[in-house]
């Protein structure tokens, strides 16, 4: 990252110390946050590149583009790079890490050097899993069912699984570190129910990375030992049951989603409070919700197995929970639009993310519990249906929470602030190409179109021939903000120490913050969301 | 939940860092840390649980065969000897706890010595196994067993997923008592420095519960594995 | 985080504990309890689990009520991983 286009005089954590060994050795959570930014960004073009490739492929119904076993590597490495190497570190790991040390007034994380032995995982894992991508891909989906993994797929299931096996332990650390430094470093007066909520909301997806990622670990270490040393824990001829394999992987996968769309609720709560000026209504109920979804996000699992071969009776319980967990997901998105109501609201960059966010995170919500219903599920799993679904989640949800952080948080984190017609361009941009791409896979579902298919028939073309071209209006939407962002760490106009007037610790600091955050160790002896104490900047729009 | 102490003005050894307020935020900083990481491990270990779970509930009667051949002498001997190195590392954190020096160096070493004498017993075991053709895959054979119990019935490919199960959770264990053998390694060699005092014992006090909780794996392991059915066979 | 420390005798007194129930543990898997002996067996392990954490471990005398929060959560999560996948295979030939 070039460090050279700061022009502060003042010293702060991205000029205190220059070139690579700083960086590499740091043990600044600011600058591991900026390690993960580079390295995730890094890894979700490689997963959209593949996206591209099952697109491009996906124009015509026959399989003119790739033969039928890279089709099966394409939407394989696709979900894992997406997932293990871009989602789940996503906010966790770039935003988290920069913002929880400032927002509970503490000088870094508890452990830091395990934070950037985490950094270290990530990237060894990563490693590993560019050079499967290159010797072999993986064809096993991202799901590595067996038996097809363990015994008949002749890919590198091996090396994947090991690869994210570490990855999960990179995870895992994330969320030790951010859990002890919550419970043992908050300034004095900060207490729990002052914190921010985007401290709960990362304190809730901490939880479910420690109790989650491990039953994943050993689940994927299993699977590499049945291949390796033709051990038969899934092994049907010997008497295993492909659905063991299937409970303990959901076990995690459910939650991991949890893990992926908590941190951007986190972000919600931020950018909706300070573009409308007003404490999140419903506090408590918004930070209990997050640790709900927590909790219950862990009792679901089964709702991807419903047609796997499960006792209809246990189908029943899990399908009813199913529904009890959009609860608190639903509270959520009541609060939000009530803080709205009456609010001075701007439309920023992050607040736009932030609008797309509700829409798209209740559509994919929705869609959820059509899924969770039974009768439903039989007609709609594994087709387009689901991909859908969870798109608008992922996508919809969580990538655009991460877009509006990093929008929100970037004159913080590097000083400048972005050039903000080019970033409302973009987002509208995201907004329009993202549901022209997912949308028509609704309907491509509910008609019967399988998912994993690599040709179709001829019907579905029209469907399929508008997803792909939603998928380049929203290539181009990601592209900008690469663009913008590194052009405004030389250009970008100088920020102040809070531009958009937001409350918060981290606010009170310089941007970019000194490396140990804060001059004077803060006190606080305030609410969170003082608004009515802050007074709007004039370079905030205030539209009523 | 930070300390009352008002900030270190007194003098704070090196392992004070800097992120700290002070040395009591450090050390509850390090003990939640280790204790969520083996909540962690519980769930790692659960996995296999989970699995055994159910393959013990399908194939019961392979279970309760695959069981009977494990040498219950040995596995007892290997419960004792974790039984011991508790013991050795409990005395140790209280060495410290104390400052005494020599006397913690004893302890952890004894530890490591405890330590050594599970893996190798474990590897006589594991070596009787091998010799037997109780290990999955293509030179697998229970012929033995289905020989030695004529009255129940043994699938012989249901066994093999007994002993995968064996070999899969005994295996982790003893890597975790390797990982544990050389952390207390390190916590001899820098006991024997003398970094450890009354004042400052963390590692030792964090070494002591992951050895503990590996320890505690053990104490399941055991029953579960070896003591599935011994009940004499009319 | 005990300040007092205990006594040696003590950290002896819980390891023959521990011996002793590992004797018991292993004699009683020769004799037939039916179904018993498998749930004999757990309450043991069970209990020496427990002298281990409480007293080992210190639980017992930690003034640290997120240590016991911590504990508890992670034999919770265990139980409900292993509660709710047998849930399916318990009930799958009622089907």
């Amino acid at each position: 990252m070039a460090t050279a286009a700061i022009t502060t005089e003042r010293e702060n954590y991205l000029n205190k110390e220059y070139g690579i060994r700083s960086w590499l050795l740091t043990t600044d959570h600011k600058r591991i946050a900026l390690l993960y930014l580079a390295s995730i960004t890094f890894f979700f073009f490689i997963g959209g590149f593949f996206a591209l490739l099952i697109r491009l492929e996906l124009l015509t119904p026959a399989g003119d583009l790739v033969q039928a076993d890279t089709y099966n590597k394409l939407f394989s490495m696709h979900g894992q790079v997406m997932i293990f190497f871009f989602l789940i570190p996503s906010i966790p790991a770039v935003l988290g890490n920069f913002l929880v040390p400032l927002m509970i007034g503490a000088k870094d994380l508890a452990f830091p050097r395990i934070n950037l032995l985490s950094w270290y995982l990530y990237i060894i894992a990563g490693t590993i899993y560019l050079h499967c991508i290159v010797t072999g891909g993986v064809d096993t989906g991202w799901t590595f069912y067996t038996p097809f993994s363990t015994a008949f797929s002749n890919t590198r299931v091996i090396e994947a699984g090991i690869s994210i096996f570490i990855a999960g332990f990179s995870s895992i650390l994330t969320g030790l570190n951010f859990v002890v430094t919550i419970h043992r470093m908050r300034a004095p007066g900060m207490t729990w129910s002052r914190l921010p909520l985007f401290i709960w909301a990362m304190y809730a997806t901490s939880i479910i990375q420690l109790l989650g990622t491990p039953v994943l670990a050993i689940t994927l270490l299993l699977v590499v030992f049945e291949r390796a040393f033709n051990l038969g824990i899934f092994d049907p001829t010997r008497g295993g049951d492909p659905l063991l394999f299937q409970h303990l992987f959901w076990f995690y996968s459910h939650p991991a989603v949890y893990i992926m769309i908590l941190p951007a609720m986190a972000v919600e709560s931020e950018v909706v409070a300070c573009f409308t000026r007003k404490r999140i209504f419903g506090y408590n109920f918004v930070a209990m919700s997050s640790i709900a979804i927590a909790v219950f996000g862990f009792l679901v699992w089964a709702h991807h197995m419903f047609v796997a071969g499960i006792s209809l009776y246990s189908a029943l319980v899990f399908s009813i929970l199913s529904y009890l967990v959009a609860v608190p997901s639903a509270i959520k998105v009541f609060n939000w639009t009530a803080t709205m109501y009456k609010g001075s609201i701007s439309f920023t960059t992050p607040m736009l993310y932030a609008f797309g966010f509700i829409g798209l995170f209740t559509m994919g919500g929705l869609t959820g519990l059509f899924l969770a219903c039974l009768g439903i599920d039989v007609h709609v799993h594994d087709t387009y249906f689901v991909i859908a679904h969870f798109h608008y989640i992922m996508v919809g949800g969580a990538v655009m929470g991460y877009l509006g952080g990093l929008h929100f948080w970037w004159p913080k984190i590097s000083g400048r602030m972005y050039p903000e017609a080019w970033g409302r361009l973009a987002a509208l941009l995201v907004f329009v190409g993202f549901n022209l791409t997912f949308f028509p896979q609704f309907i491509l579902g509910y008609m019967g179109m399988p998912r994993r298919y690599w040709q179709y028939p001829p019907e579905f073309q029209v469907l399929n021939v508008l997803s792909t071209a939603g998928s380049t209006i929203l290539a181009i939407g990601y592209v900008l903000p690469m663009v913008y962002f590194l052009w405004s760490m030389r250009y970008g106009k100088i920020a102040s120490d809070n531009p958009w007037g937001a409350a918060g610790l981290e606010w009170k600091t310089t941007s970019p913050p000194p490396t140990f955050n804060f001059d004077e160790e803060p006190e606080v002896t305030w609410e969170a969301y003082n608004y009515e104490q802050i007074p709007a900047p004039a370079e905030v729009n205030v539209e009523r | 939940m930070l300390s009352d102490s008002p900030i270190a003005v007194e003098q704070h050894g090196p392992e004070l860092l800097h992120h700290f307020v002070d040395a009591e935020q450090q050390r509850d900083a390090a003990s939640l840390g280790m204790w969520l990481f083996l909540a962690t491990e519980v769930m790692f270990f659960g996995g296999m649980f989970c699995a055994y779970l159910i393959y013990r509930y399908w194939y019961y009667n392979e279970f309760a065969a695959g069981s009977r051949s494990l040498d219950i002498w040995l596995g007892t001997i290997n419960t004792a000897v974790l039984i011991c190195s508790s013991l050795t590392v409990a005395l140790g954190v209280r060495a410290a706890q104390m400052g005494k020096r020599k006397l913690l160096v004893i302890l952890l070493l004894l530890t490591i010595v405890f330590g050594f004498a599970f893996l190798g017993i474990k590897g006589i075991e594991w070596y009787d196994k091998y010799k037997e053709h109780h290990i999955p895959g293509n030179s697998f054979n229970v012929d033995d067993l289905i020989k030695d119990y004529p009255q129940i019935h043994i699938d012989p490919r249901h066994e093999q997923i007994y002993f995968s199960l064996y070999f899969a959770m005994t295996g982790l264990h003893a890597l975790h008592m390797i990982i544990g053998v050389g952390i207390f390694m390190f916590l001899t060699y820098y006991a024997w420095k003398g970094r450890y005092t009354p004042k400052y014992y963390t590692p030792v006090e964090m070494g002591g519960l992951y050895w503990h909780f590996v320890d505690i794996v053990w104490i399941y392991l055991f029953p579960l594995l070896y003591l599935i059915d011994r009940k004499p066979l009319r | 985080m005990s300040e007092h420390i205990m006594s040696s005798k003590f950290y002896y007194t819980i390891w023959i504990a521990l011996l002793c129930l590992t004797v018991i543990t292993a004699a009683v898997s020769f004799v037939d309890l039916g179904p018993l002996n498998t749930v004999v067996a757990l309450v043991i392990a069970t209990i020496k689990a427990l002298l281990v954490v409480l007293f080992f471990m210190h639980v017992k005398y930690t003034s640290e009520k997120l240590t016991k929060i911590v504990i508890v959560s992670a034999i919770f999560w265990l139980f409900l991983l292993l509660a709710l996948s047998m849930a399916d295979y318990a009930t799958r030939l009622l089907s």
